[in-house]
């Protein structure tokens, strides 16, 4: 928990100076207000019918590792056509949860699901849903990018290949570019696809990442951080693919960085101490939110 | 020193302090170098006294025979050696008699006698090659008996000394080398044994090891790793393979009595009991090793594996497996060297009787190299010291050639991954 780090603030004006900057991303987070795009306005009036189906819904979903509570009831809506972020500081249960939401959890021995998850209405924390066909609906990319220690090719033909996605070999190969292509890596690596994935630079891991991600033609993707390993470049790399791939996928994204959550989604859920304390539509977090707590996270009077 | 005065780096006291521990590193350093110097020196030591006693067994003296087979009483027609029995047509002939005659012809009554077995093995062989020889009165070159050989080497006892030096004056004796002593098996000529008998029977016992001990050892090491729950019985089989692999060899060759001969009634002496007693031996070794191995996958491979849905089974042979491989190698290679030079567990199971031919399969009678060395070092008669420390080189070389042939796997599959 990140509550001990957490000092009091004695001014109740936001502090302007950056004083601990952790990261370069992060030296505007102690700014007051944070813009969101006027794209992402736009789009969201289109897509703000707040009674349609949500691609998947969470339902008082509670997390235990052992004795100890990581997660307590949590409820939350992830549509199809919209990425939403999960912010709040470390510790407070967000990456725990978005894990929950392809069963990643699962190869945790002591961790506990309590609650309901579905998607597409179909209860995926049942022990008749099978989790390998629900991880490759649920895609997952990670906070360090951890590509496969073989070609580039592999990398992305692995994932088609298990579920057995392509019926030749040039089936397999248009898969491969395809999904190159949707992650923006396509032009860097086309002509060397046979090297290893490992010898690529970070930001571009990152991206053979997700397009492994993709190449199995998943319906939800999760991304943990994706891009807290990354220098700025290549984070808006990634978040400019994020744009594009959003309208095909549903995108879940956790992330420590509040500008880019405001950069990247259309809804943000604040967690905090292992509570979802706020979750709506990002424009309204970050500039009219309902709770204190997420006035002061996002205001920077926490972490 | 108080603590709220700051550190005075440039004193006199904080410069000893730094030396001290610069004198201290150097010492380790020394310290070191003396432990490696040292471990060469043996090393150099062990391969000096072998080369030096074991180069001998490599060579052979041969002494130059006139034999006129037309005096001799073999009875053997040039017409009747043309088939496939010839060569037992020939080991039938009574060959040590007229190798006797011919040499007393020779080189007089003291030269009786020094010839031995290879000599007969070789004039058999030379005879089914070459039938023709026996209407004439060739001068053959044949391997002399252990006595001359060793008084040629060395010095012995006076007779054989002088009987060197007459065949030296006569310019009927060379040197050549020992052939025989590779293509040949156990006898009780030392002039006539060989190690091929106990190569192939090592050969064969590593085999079966290898083909039980590497998959079982690994899919254990698999299991127990990847899909076992962890609770007491797991606890209680990984506390039991660590002892395992700590037991003395010896016990294994009893529990391959009891089981292998006494109640499964497997053939004696056979390689595939002693390779299934070196195989139970073995197996905690890969295990231990494969499981450290894999532990040491790091788990975002498996993360991002599953994260595109593999199942767990994928998981582990598609890239766990081949992570570790490289791993599991290593403590292969470990486990099989000392499988190789193992001899007290093979003494158990019976591989210590004599085998004069080499083994046909493996589950015929054979002995291995390190029994076979053990054997020869309890012989009386000096020819096989020699020969003693040819075999080892022989077990050396095998050793380097199998290690050699795992380091080349092992790096291999370290490139490609």
């Amino acid at each position: 928990m990140d509550m001990k780090e957490k000092t009091p603030m004695t001014s109740t004006t936001p502090v302007t100076e950056p004083e601990l900057p952790p990261e370069p991303e992060d030296t505007e987070l102690h700014a007051p207000k944070i813009n969101v795009s006027a794209e992402a306005k736009i789009e969201e009036k289109q897509a703000l019918d707040p009674d349609r189906e949500p691609k998947m819904r969470a339902n008082n979903v509670a997390v235990y590792y052992g004795e100890k509570q990581a997660l307590n009831g949590v409820s939350i809506k992830i549509y199809e056509d919209l990425v939403t972020a999960f912010i709040g500081p470390s510790g407070c249960g967000k990456s725990t949860f978005l894990r929950c939401l392809n069963r990643m959890n699962d190869t945790i021995p002591s961790a506990r699901v309590t609650g309901t998850i579905t998607l597409d209405n179909e209860d995926i924390t049942s022990a008749a849903m099978d989790v390998v066909q629900l991880r490759a609906r649920v895609g997952m990319v990670f906070q360090k990018p951890n590509p496969f220690p073989k070609s580039i090719f592999e990398n992305v033909a692995y994932g088609a290949r298990i579920h057995g996605l392509s019926n030749s070999k040039a089936d397999l190969a248009e898969i491969v570019e395809k999904s190159l292509r949707r992650a923006g890596l396509w032009d860097e690596v086309k002509d060397r696809l046979e090297e290893s994935g490992t010898a690529l630079s970070g930001g571009q891991q990152q991206r053979l990442c997700i397009a492994r991600a993709i190449a199995v033609d998943p319906e939800v993707i999760l991304m943990d951080e994706p891009c807290s390993a990354l220098d700025p470049i290549a984070t808006a790399k990634i978040e400019e693919l994020i744009h594009e791939l959003r309208g095909r996928y549903a995108i879940a994204i956790v992330t420590h960085n509040m500008q880019q959550a405001a950069r990247v989604s259309q809804r943000t859920a604040f967690f905090h101490l292992g509570e979802l304390v706020e979750y709506g539509k990002t424009s309204e977090i970050f500039t009219n939110p309902s709770q204190q707590r997420t006035q002061d996270y996002i205001t920077g009077r926490y972490g | 020193m108080s603590s709220s005065a700051p550190t005075r780096w440039t004193e006199p006291e904080m410069h000893k302090r730094v030396r001290r521990r610069y004198a201290s590193e150097r010492r380790f350093r020394a310290f070191g170098f003396a432990a490696v110097s040292i471990s060469v020196l043996f090393l150099a030591f062990l391969l000096f006294s072998m080369g030096a006693k074991g180069l001998g067994g490599f060579v052979q003296y041969q002494a130059a025979l006139p034999i006129d087979f037309g005096k001799s009483s073999l009875f053997l027609d040039p017409a009747t050696l043309r088939g496939p029995d010839a060569a037992q047509t020939v080991a039938g002939a009574d060959l040590e008699t007229a190798i006797s005659q011919a040499a007393t012809a020779a080189y007089g009554p003291d030269a009786a006698e020094m010839f031995g077995d290879a000599a007969v093995n070789v004039l058999t062989r030379k005879i089914v090659a070459d039938p023709n020889i026996l209407t004439g009165t060739p001068t053959l070159w044949l391997p002399v008996g252990s006595k001359v050989d060793v008084a040629a080497k060395h010095d012995a006892d006076p007779a054989s000394e002088h009987l060197v030096n007459l065949l030296k004056s006569k310019n009927a004796l060379r040197s050549a080398f020992n052939m025989e002593f590779l293509t040949q098996s156990d006898s009780t000529d030392p002039s006539a044994v060989g190690i091929w008998g106990a190569l192939k029977g090592t050969f064969l016992t590593i085999l079966v090891t290898i083909g039980l001990a590497f998959p079982v050892g690994v899919l254990a090491a698999v299991y127990l790793e990847e899909f076992a729950a962890r609770n007491r019985w797991t606890d209680a089989i990984e506390v039991s393979i660590n002892n395992l692999a700590a037991v003395p060899s010896i016990t294994f060759g009893l529990l391959g009595l009891a089981v292998f001969l006494n109640v499964m009634n497997l053939p004696r002496s056979a390689p595939l009991v002693g390779g299934l007693t070196l195989a139970l031996m073995t197996m905690p070794v890969i295990v231990i090793a494969g499981r450290n191995a894999i532990k040491t996958v790091p788990p975002s491979i498996r993360d991002a594996a599953l994260g595109v849905g593999a199942s767990k089974m994928q998981v582990v042979f598609h890239h766990v497996l081949p992570l570790a491989l490289p791993g599991i190698l290593t403590g292969t290679i470990i486990g099989m060297a000392r499988a190789l030079g193992e001899t007290a567990p093979l003494l158990m199971i019976g591989m210590r009787a004599f085998i004069a031919a080499p083994p046909t399969g493996i589950s015929a009678p054979a002995t291995v190299l390190p029994v076979q060395i053990f054997l020869w070092s309890d012989e009386v008669d000096r020819g096989f010291v020699e020969k003693t420390s040819a075999a080892i080189i022989v077990l050396l070389l095998f050793m380097l050639v199998m290690n050699g042939l795992a380091i080349y796997l092992r790096n291999r599959f370290e490139r490609r991954w």
